[in-house]
């Protein structure tokens, strides 16, 4: 390691020297087969969305498509003879509706609640929050069919509201913003407070501008998390006009429909339900990482 | 407040753009947030600025009682309703013979007492057995998966730390990507990649291997293992394997390892995951104190011995992070069961979470449904418990986290 002994080196630089040329080969193919095992499964997913049924079939690895064809993409969105027992739009208008109004009542609703646990001092806070870290710690899937049991007993089985309401709230998300809120320096709010601006106005129009970035990362966090729920919306709902990419999907995919292949058409329709994810993480990646690290709390 | 909120901006920009410390802080105030050690109201949270001496305010923040409550009245609402009612209602109905159709809570239904968990986990049976083959393939699930996923997260976190690599950030892209995605979506494109003539065992026809029929393919792979050795013959078991039995398997069916068609599942909780805590893995390789590995360099030390005595054992909390965590939602795999098997081939991909669905929603069986979760219930807050216990400890350690 002669390298070591170099004088002045950057804050980027690597501690120790470089990799001799020929392991440095090695290691940049190996790296790159790594990648591709990452990007292949996606890209063939997007290759055969335009493969007609039988050469998805009989050539499943090929990169280009026989004979190129959009007949997937149009019978999802309704552009030719309806898409038989894949209400594709209806899925997606069903999971758009719901995705939104829940990022909206969790980042609302989060944030209220984070606020009041890091900055107000009320009775019973101490024990609030250890109620919201236990609950933080209870399973998604042992809570299946206390879900449906709750949602029966009300009668807001088989509604938007039962899909949507049980959703708004996320324990992980409280957790977040208490923990932005608690790192907000108080002397703001102080000076709000001298100013005669009371608790509520206080954190509507001083502290939440300035919770932004936290803001940003529980809206995308919810935003993906709602639209790709699966369980609660299995559990909430039984009728087709509640299905959504997720259940609508599951259903399409696991035989209960299509039965035979139609692969085309499956992974198109799985392509099109990751795309709106797809793009947020592509624009706000640094927010996704933050979640994922924030939330090792959040599994 | 211009000055201030260009301070607020800078602070949360510091938290986002270094993701440093960030699983560390947070598995910090999870158990400094215990019953026990709520923060002083007054007092600010671990992560304040220090903050000039100010007259003491108590008077000023009377009547905040009511505006507290009110801030948290949504999210005690949807929490206690959807959340904590919910484990109660299911914990009566555990106790229940309901088939979903009455009104459980108006004594319609017949009281069963225990006999739900009896039937699961003493006596013998059709639901003793279903359940001891969801276990097992659940274990089997998990004892493959974690370690797995973790190594596999170290090992992508240790090449994207690598300053002098190109495209790391790509790379990095790459590898997080599946993590973030529908299960369900991916599910599909496994369920494609992996079928009988798929692309899968189009790339093993290359080299010359014939792939099996992945999702019909109940065989376990231990058992295959040894009858390829010629030490058993998965067909006709003989000996202690198929004369001792427990919760109503025989051990050689204990033993005979995850099905092939199980695995596929398991390759794809691997390739899901491993993006995840590849990035919890990143922000503490980037949190190890720079000077501390120049000094190793100083030293002479090789490659292998950096990451040996400095890398790997300032992982150590992570691993344990990422172990735990990975513990956790292996036990509660359920979407890709819906989708890739739904139990089939022979109960081989049926798993404790799916169980308790098909319990209550296929056989109308919602007490047995119930009781399954509740068992799972117990199990994850075991782990949870184990894996909050752990951080506790090592927090009380004083200056361990600075």
């Amino acid at each position: 390691m002669t390298s070591t002994t170099r004088a002045v080196r950057g804050q980027h630089q690597p501690v120790l020297g470089r990799y001799p040329l020929p392991l440095r080969i090695t290691g940049y193919v190996l790296v790159a087969g790594l990648g591709l095992l990452y990007i292949l499964p996606f890209f063939l997913q997007l290759v055969t969305g335009f493969k007609t049924d039988p050469d998805a079939a009989s050539h499943p690895l090929s990169l280009v498509p026989v004979t190129p064809t959009t007949a997937a993409y149009q019978r999802l969105l309704g552009l030719s003879e309806a898409g038989d027992g894949v209400p594709f739009l209806r899925w997606l208008g069903n999971s758009a509706v719901v995705a939104f109004l829940v990022t909206a009542g969790r980042v609302l609703f989060d944030s209220m609640a984070g606020y009041a646990l890091a900055r107000l001092r009320f009775p019973g806070r101490g024990l609030l929050f250890a109620c919201v870290l236990a609950l933080m710690a209870v399973p998604g899937v042992a809570l299946l069919i206390p879900k449906f049991l709750v949602l029966n007993t009300f009668g807001l089985f088989d509604t938007y509201t039962g899909m949507i309401l049980p959703l708004m709230v996320d324990a992980a998300g409280v957790f977040i913003m208490k923990q932005f809120f608690e790192s907000v320096p108080r002397e703001v709010e102080e000076a709000a407070r001298v100013d005669g601006a009371g608790v509520f106005r206080t954190f509507w129009s001083v502290v939440l501008p300035m919770a932004r970035p936290a803001l940003l990362t529980l809206t995308i966090l919810s935003f993906q998390s709602s639209w790709n729920e699966f369980t609660h919306f299995l559990v909430a709902t039984q009728s087709a006009q509640y299905e959504t990419l997720t259940t609508g999907l599951a259903r399409f995919v696991s035989g209960g429909l299509g039965g035979g292949t139609q692969y085309p058409l499956k992974l198109a329709a799985a392509l099109l339900s990751t795309l709106p994810v797809a793009a947020l993480f592509f624009c706000f990646q640094r927010y996704f990482v933050q979640g994922a690290n924030a939330g090792a709390v959040k599994e | 407040m211009s000055p201030r909120t260009t301070r607020a901006a800078d602070q949360s920009r510091g938290d986002g753009s270094s993701d440093s410390g960030r699983p560390r802080a947070a598995a910090r105030s999870r158990s400094t947030g215990s019953p026990g050690a709520p923060d002083a109201p007054g007092g600010a949270g671990p992560t304040a600025a220090p903050r000039a001496i100010h007259a003491p305010r108590a008077g000023r923040r009377r009547g905040e009682g009511p505006w507290g409550w009110l801030f948290v009245s949504p999210m005690v609402l949807v929490l206690g309703l959807f959340l904590l009612l919910p484990i109660l209602m299911a914990l009566w109905v555990s106790l229940l013979h309901w088939d979903g159709q009455s009104n459980p809570f108006s004594g319609q239904a017949k009281f069963a007492g225990l006999d739900n968990y009896r039937a699961l986990l003493t006596e013998d049976g059709l639901d003793r057995t279903l359940f001891a083959t969801s276990l097992r393939n659940n274990a089997y699930y998990v004892l493959l998966t974690v370690p797995l996923q973790t190594g596999l997260a170290l090992v992508l976190a240790l090449i994207v730390n690598q300053r002098l690599l190109r495209a790391r950030g790509a790379l990095r892209t790459a590898f997080f990507f599946p993590s973030v995605t529908s299960s369900i979506a991916v599910s599909t494109v496994f369920l494609f990649l992996f079928q009988g003539s798929g692309a899968v065992n189009s790339l093993l026809s290359w080299i010359g291997v014939k792939g099996p029929n992945w999702f019909a393919d109940p065989r376990g792979v231990l058992s295959l293992l040894l009858g390829a050795l010629g030490i058993v013959d998965p067909d006709r078991p003989s000996g202690a394997l198929a004369d001792h039995s427990f919760l109503g398997l025989s051990w050689f069916q204990w033993l005979s390892g995850p099905s092939v068609a199980m695995c596929t599942i398991i390759v794809l909780a691997v390739w899901t995951t491993s993006g995840t805590f590849m990035l919890i893995f990143l922000a503490a390789l980037q949190d190890i104190p720079r000077e501390l590995e120049e000094s190793a360099a100083l030293e002479g030390v090789n490659r292998y011995q950096m990451l040996r005595h400095i890398t790997l054992p300032a992982l150590r909390p992570v691993l344990f992070l990422v172990l735990t965590l990975g513990l956790i939602s292996t036990w509660q795999v359920f979407d890709q069961v819906y989708v890739m098997g739904q139990g089939a081939p022979g109960n081989t991909t049926l798993t404790p979470a799916f169980l308790s669905y098909s319990a209550a929603f296929d056989d109308a069986d919602f007490g047995q449904g119930a009781a399954i979760a509740f068992i799972m219930l117990a199990l994850i807050l075991c782990l949870t418990a184990l894996q909050r216990w752990a951080f506790r400890d090592r927090d009380a350690r004083p200056g361990r986290n600075r």
